[in-house]
């Protein structure tokens, strides 16, 4: 039972550490890429779409090799820690947060762009009103974002290693609960990681609508 | 502001919770899953943690790849039980010593229609071939695992290669764990080649049962391997000494020995004389 605290503990850790950086790259990229017209943008728009679908297993063999004492990030000695695994699940994270929150800007800076710049603020300094605007869906993606990250298991599993008391999730316990043939606790514990997902979802939504009407009193 | 601060906060006490933890006393032990999966590891390392204070972090693979881990540098010490795999990664020179821990042995388990007739026979080749005659299904681990390895050398005892084998139908390589394996015959209904830890242990046994065992040809060495400093200068090579060399202790054979699941022993410990 201590096990699976801990398990639980870890696996919520490694996503919620994966999904705050993956947001805080994430929010001012997407914005910045609907707000700043370069060349190229349209390709770079198509590939951070494309990369919702990254499958964790290439991530993990890449971030597998990169970290590995013979790769190029081998000296950091990351590899088979909860750190690679965060690792992991931002990388996994960043498109899909990004490519949510960019499709929301857009929107807004059709609508709102040319106010927001009128009285000489530069586009940059737009950047936080945009989010500001588009806050609703920036909820969204980060969930979305935190979806990916705690229900993966092919990217953790490569740089994690499963290590018990170390590196084992909820989803590599059950991999590893199957390959055992215990699959009634697989499926308990499959159960549980659904209901943590959403009473996670669900307590983010109430605070977000309790923030809301706290919000609009004070302004 | 307040939110991404508090978010970085997070962030980085995860990180560096994590960075503590490696730092403490450990060693990486590339195993073979079947000491993982049998529950062996667990039932006598916090003996070793609580003397030695070493923590032994396992990382479960099929030999093949734990001996490819350890090649890489990724890990401080192996447990592995592929003889000819690991003569090789001797002869590569990655390794300094190799001594043998336990014993054990594969056996053939099948579905209990037992469409070859092989059921309590203890000659594996001649059920093999017996197996290839009736196009019964077979399930292959086909992951470069110690078992894997003892399963082809078996079937070309038989008159099979890799090549002949893959072209049938009834021969069907999972690519995956024991567990999996064995998953995958109790579904199939299928024959299949295990190690006999992982087996009795495993809870998804379905119509499936021993038909072959007691064959000398299926006798399954565990080794623990050390690595070479001149090769692998980097890994904490004294830590994984001090349990290289309590696995094959006294104390170390007893905890070995120790180890039941259902009553039945799984592991005989053999480091006094090595089969």
């Amino acid at each position: 039972l201590q096990d699976f605290f801990e398990i639980v503990g870890l696996s919520l850790g490694v996503s919620l550490a994966a999904t705050a950086i993956a947001t805080a790259v994430s929010l001012p990229a997407g914005a910045a890429l609907a707000i700043f017209p370069f060349p190229g943008r349209r390709l770079v728009v198509v590939l951070v779409n494309a990369f919702f679908g990254l499958p964790p297993v290439v991530v993990g063999l890449a971030l597998y090799l990169a970290l590995s004492h013979s790769g190029p990030l081998g000296p950091l000695g990351l590899l088979f820690t909860p750190a690679a695994m965060v690792m992991a699940q931002a990388i996994l994270a960043i498109p899909i947060i990004t490519a949510l929150v960019h499709r929301a800007s857009e929107r807004a800076w059709s609508r709102y762009g040319d106010e927001l710049v009128s009285d000489g603020a530069s586009r940059a300094q737009a950047i936080p009103n945009i989010l500001s605007i588009i806050r609703a869906e920036l909820l969204t993606a980060t969930l979305a974002g935190f979806g990916r990250t705690v229900s993966e298991v092919g990217a953790v599993i490569l740089v994690g290693g499963n290590i018990r008391g170390l590196t084992r999730t909820m989803t590599t316990a059950i991999a590893l609960q199957t390959s055992q043939g215990d699959l009634s606790l697989a499926l308990a514990l499959g159960a549980v990681l659904v209901g943590i997902s959403i009473s996670i979802s669900a307590t983010v939504f109430a605070l977000a609508g309790r923030a809301k009407t706290a919000g609009s009193d004070e302004t | 502001m307040n939110k991404a601060r508090s978010a970085c906060a997070l962030v980085a006490a995860f990180i560096l919770a994590g960075s503590a933890s490696a730092a403490e006393r450990s060693i990486t032990l590339a195993s073979t899953t079947s000491v993982e999966a049998s529950g062996l590891l667990a039932n006598i390392l916090p003996q070793f943690t609580a003397k030695t204070g070493i923590k032994v972090n396992v990382v479960a693979q099929g030999t093949g790849k734990a001996l490819d881990t350890a090649r890489r540098g990724d890990a401080d010490l192996l447990l592995v039980h592929d003889p000819e795999a690991e003569q090789q990664f001797i002869d590569e020179g990655h390794s300094a010593s190799r001594r043998q821990i336990a014993w054990n042995d594969f056996i053939l388990v099948g579905p209990a229609a037992d469409p070859a007739r092989i059921r309590g026979g203890n000659d594996s080749v001649a059920a093999l071939q017996a197996i290839a005659t009736a196009r019964a299904p077979f399930v292959s681990r086909g992951d470069k695992s110690g078992t894997n390895a003892a399963e082809l050398r078996l079937w070309k005892m038989a008159g099979q290669t890799p090549d002949t084998l893959n072209k049938t139908d009834w021969y069907r390589d999972i690519g995956g764990g024991m567990g999996q394996a064995l998953n995958a015959a109790s579904a199939m209904n299928a024959y299949t080649l295990s190690d006999r830890g992982t087996w009795l242990s495993f809870n998804n046994k379905g119509s499936l049962s021993i038909v072959v065992e007691g064959d000398g040809r299926l006798v399954n060495r565990y080794d623990v391997i050390e690595l070479n400093p001149l090769k692998h200068g980097d890994a904490r090579l004294e830590a994984a000494k001090v349990f290289a060399d309590w696995l094959v202790s006294t104390e170390g054979q007893q905890a070995i020995g120790a180890f039941q699941v259902n009553g039945e022993k799984l592991f005989n410990p053999s480091a006094p004389s090595p089969r």
